[in-house]
C-alpha cells in the first residue's frame, strides 16, 4: 500500500462568467508519493482550472481536497498559504521571479518565509539548489537578467527549497525550447528517482507526457 | 509572521520606486515640518500674549468695592416689610482690608497659595511748573511683586532694589516718565489728595506695554505709598494672590470672599477673552498641518495604489510560495510607514531647525521691552504628537490600497498571460 500525498474527492467548479459552465466535473485522482504524473487534453478542458484547485489558491469549488491526508475544505487562508508554503511547489509556465531580488534571494524566499532554518541555512540550501541544477554561477544576479531556460531552473529552485511533499507545475515547459524543455525534464526525473520526490505536471507536450509514469487524461472537465 | 522578512520586502519593492517613493516622503517631512513650526511659533506667541496679561494678574484678589449696602437702614429697622428705596449712594466703606496682617498670615499657610503680595494704590498729581498730571502710585512690595508677577521683566531702566533701599524712591511709568521729561535721579514732585506734597527721586522706568497704563501709572514701595496717605503699615487696599494651580482660582476666590467678608476676583472672570483668543489660534494650527498632512497622505496612497499595480506578478508569487493576505497587506502597509517615519523623523529636525530660525529672529517692540527675538515654544509635546500624526496618517493612506493588494488573486494574474 503506497503513501498517498493528494488526493480529490468529486471536485467540481463552475464558472459563472458570462454563463454558468461546469468546468471541472466530479474528478476523483489521488496521487501517490514518488509519482511522476502529469496531466494531459485539449485547451480549455480544465487543466489549470484543476492545478489551482490542487494547489490551494483557488477555493471555490465542491467536493472536498486532501493533502497529506488532511481535508483543505474550510480552512483560513492563514492555514491555506502555510500549506502552499511548506508541502507544495509551484512552478508556472511563465518564469514568474522578483525582478527586484537576485536569484539566490529569490530562491530564498519561501524558506525565510517558513522560518525553520536560520537565514544562513537557507542560504545554503539554496545554493546547493542552484548547484544541482546548474545555475549556481548565476546566484548573483538580478533575476531578470536570466534566459528563459535558466530563470525556470531557478523557479524549481525556488520550489524546492522547503523540501515540499509534492511539486505542482503548468505547463513548466511550455514556454521552453526542445533542448531547455529536456533538461527541465531530466531534472524532474531525478527528483522522482534520487529523491522520491512526487511532481504532478500540466503539460500539453505529448512527448513529454510520454517519458512520466503516469498520464492523466482531461476531456471537458472529466477525467477519462 | 516574520516582522524582518516583511520589512525587507517592503524595503526592496520600496527602491523600485525610489524617485516616487521619495516625493511621498518630502510630502509628509514638509507638513510635519510646517506642524512643528507653527504650533511652536503659535502658542509661543499664545504664552507671550496672555502672560501679557496673566502674569501681571493675581490669580485672586482681595479688595473692597465700593458699593451701597445690601441691607438698608429701613430693612434693618423694619425686616418684615417691602420698602422701595431709590437714589441709594454707596456705602463710605472703609477702602483698606480689616485686619489686614491676619489675612495675609492665614492665606500664607494655605496649601493652594504660591506666594501673597500687598498692594496700595494712591490718587496723586505730578507737578511741573503750573501743570498738574494726575497719575497713581502703586504702593508694592517690590521684591514679592517681581516673584509672583515678573515686575522686572517690565523695567526698563534702574534696579527693583533701590525701590527699598533708598527712601523716597519712585518709578515711573514710560509714558508719564515721557511726559514729566524725567531721567533717572532726577527728583519730581508729587501733591497727594489731601494737599501734602513730597519730592521723589526717580530711580527706574516702568514700561507694561499698555500705554493707558504707562501714561498714568508709577511705582514705590508700599511703606512710602503708606506715608504719602498718612496710613499706618497695616493699611493696605489690595491683596493678590497666586496660587499653584491657576484653574482653582474661581472657586478659592469666592471661599476667600465668604471667609474674610471681601471682594474677591479671580483672574478668568477678569480675563475671560484671553482663553478665547489661544483657542482659536490653537484650533486653525491643526486645522492648517492636518490639511497639509492629509494632502501628503493623498501622495502616499497614490504611489501605493501604483505600486500594487506594478507589482501585481510579485504579489501573486509571493502568494503562491506561501505568503498569506495578511503578509501581502503587512508588506504594503510597511512601505507606507516607512515613507511616514523617514518623513516624520526629517519633518521633525526641519521643524525644529526652522523654529530655531524663528527663535533667533530679531522682534522688537514697544509694548514688549524684554522681548528681543519672536517667541517660540519649544515643547517635547509637539514632537509626539508630530510623528504620532506622520505615523497615523500614513498607516491609514496605506490602509487601503495594502488591503486591496492582499485581496488579489494569484490564479487571476498566473492564468491571465
Ligand atoms: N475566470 C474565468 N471565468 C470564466 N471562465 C473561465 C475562467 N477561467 C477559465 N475559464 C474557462 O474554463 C475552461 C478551462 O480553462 P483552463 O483550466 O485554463 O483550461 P486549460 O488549462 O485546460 O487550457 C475554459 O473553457 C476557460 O475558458
Ligand atoms: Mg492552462
Amino acid at each position: 500500500m503506497s503513501d498517498i500525498v493528494l488526493e480529490t474527492r468529486k471536485i467540481s467548479k463552475l464558472f459563472h462568467d458570462p454563463v454558468t459552465v461546469k468546468v471541472l466535473d466530479d474528478v476523483n485522482i489521488s496521487i501517490n508519493k514518488g509519482d511522476f504524473v502529469s496531466i494531459v487534453g485539449k485547451s480549455g478542458c480544465g487543466k489549470s482550472t484543476l492545478l489551482y484547485i490542487l494547489s490551494t489558491m483557488d477555493t471555490d469549488f465542491s467536493g472536498d481536497l486532501l493533502i497529506d491526508k488532511e481535508s483543505m475544505k474550510k480552512r483560513p487562508d492563514s492555514y491555506l498559504s502555510r500549506i502552499r508554503n511548506e508541502k507544495i511547489g509551484f512552478v508556472f509556465q511563465f518564469h514568474y521571479l522578483v525582478d527586484e531580488y537576485s536569484v539566490l534571494h529569490n530562491v530564498m524566499l519561501p524558506g525565510l518565509k517558513l522560518g525553520k532554518l536560520s537565514t544562513k541555512e537557507v542560504e545554503h540550501n539554496a545554493m546547493q539548489h542552484l548547484k544541482r541544477l546548474g545555475v549556481e554561477d548565476q546566484a548573483l544576479k538580478s533575476a531578470n537578467r536570466l534566459s528563459g531556460g535558466q530563470k525556470q531552473r531557478v523557479a524549481i529552485a525556488r520550489a524546492l527549497i522547503n523540501n515540499p511533499l509534492i511539486i505542482m507545475g503548468d505547463e513548466p515547459t511550455g514556454n521552453l525550447d526542445k533542448k531547455n524543455s529536456d533538461i527541465v525534464f531530466d531534472i524532474f526525473k531525478e527528483l522522482v528517482e534520487e529523491n522520491n520526490q512526487t511532481i504532478l505536471v500540466v503539460t500539453h507536450d505529448p512527448d513529454f507526457a510520454e517519458r512520466t509514469d503516469r498520464i492523466i487524461e482531461m476531456s471537458d472537465g472529466r477525467v477519462l | 509572521m516574520n516582522l524582518k522578512l516583511l520589512i525587507n520586502i517592503a524595503k526592496t519593492l520600496l527602491m523600485a520606486r525610489f524617485r516616487q517613493t521619495l516625493i511621498a516622503a518630502i510630502g509628509v517631512m514638509f507638513s510635519i515640518t510646517m506642524f512643528i513650526t507653527l504650533i511652536s511659533f503659535m502658542t509661543g506667541l499664545n504664552g507671550l500674549l496672555d502672560g501679557l496679561i496673566l502674569n501681571r494678574t493675581p490669580h485672586v484678589r482681595l479688595y473692597n468695592e465700593i458699593k451701597p449696602a445690601i441691607k438698608q437702614p429701613s430693612n434693618i429697622a423694619f425686616p418684615n416689610e417691602l420698602f422701595l428705596v431709590s437714589s441709594i449712594k454707596s456705602e463710605n466703606v472703609r477702602k483698606d482690608i480689616y485686619n489686614s496682617a491676619s489675612v495675609i498670615q492665614f492665606l500664607k499657610q494655605d496649601e493652594r497659595v504660591d506666594g501673597v503680595a500687598t498692594k496700595l494704590n494712591a490718587p496723586v498729581f505730578f507737578t511741573i511748573g503750573d501743570i498738574k498730571i494726575a497719575a497713581s502710585v502703586s504702593g508694592i512690595e517690590p521684591m514679592e511683586e517681581n516673584r509672583l508677577f515678573k515686575f522686572g521683566d517690565y523695567l526698563t531702566g534702574g534696579d527693583l532694589k533701590s525701590l527699598i533701599q533708598e527712601s523716597n524712591s519712585i518709578m515711573l511709568g514710560k509714558g508719564l516718565a515721557d511726559k514729566l521729561m524725567a531721567k533717572i535721579g532726577d527728583v519730581v514732585y508729587l501733591n497727594t489728595p489731601n494737599g501734602d506734597r513730597y519730592d521723589f527721586k526717580v530711580v527706574g522706568f516702568v514700561q507694561i506695554g499698555i500705554a493707558d497704563i504707562d501714561n498714568i501709572q508709577c511705582y514705590a514701595s508700599i511703606q512710602t505709598t503708606q506715608k504719602i496717605l498718612g496710613k499706618p503699615s497695616s493699611y493696605v487696599t489690595d491683596i493678590q494672590v497666586r496660587l499653584k494651580d491657576i484653574k482653582q482660582a474661581p472657586s478659592v476666590a469666592k471661599e476667600y470672599a465668604q471667609l474674610f467678608n471681601l471682594d474677591a476676583m479671580d483672574v478668568q472672570t477678569a480675563n475671560a477673552q484671553f482663553e478665547t483668543g489661544t483657542g482659536v489660534r490653537n484650533i486653525i494650527t491643526y486645522a492648517v498641518s492636518i490639511t497639509l498632512l492629509v494632502v501628503a497622505g493623498f501622495g502616499i496612497y497614490n504611489i501605493l495604489n501604483m505600486l500594487i499595480y506594478e507589482k501585481m506578478d510579485t504579489i501573486a508569487i509571493l502568494k503562491a510560495t506561501g505568503f498569506s493576505g495578511s503578509d501581502v497587506k503587512w508588506i504594503f502597509i510597511l512601505i507606507s510607514m516607512i515613507i511616514g517615519v523617514a518623513g516624520g523623523v526629517f519633518g521633525l529636525i526641519f521643524g525644529y531647525l526652522l523654529s530655531s530660525v524663528i527663535d533667533n529672529l530679531p522682534f522688537e517692540t514697544q509694548a514688549l521691552p524684554t522681548i528681543s527675538t519672536f517667541p517660540v515654544n519649544f515643547n517635547v509635546a509637539f514632537y509626539f504628537i508630530g510623528i504620532t500624526f506622520a505615523l497615523v496618517t500614513t498607516y491609514l493612506a496605506g490602509l487601503f490600497p495594502a488591503l486591496k493588494a492582499s485581496k488579489i488573486d494569484p490564479v487571476i494574474i498566473i492564468r491571465g498571460k
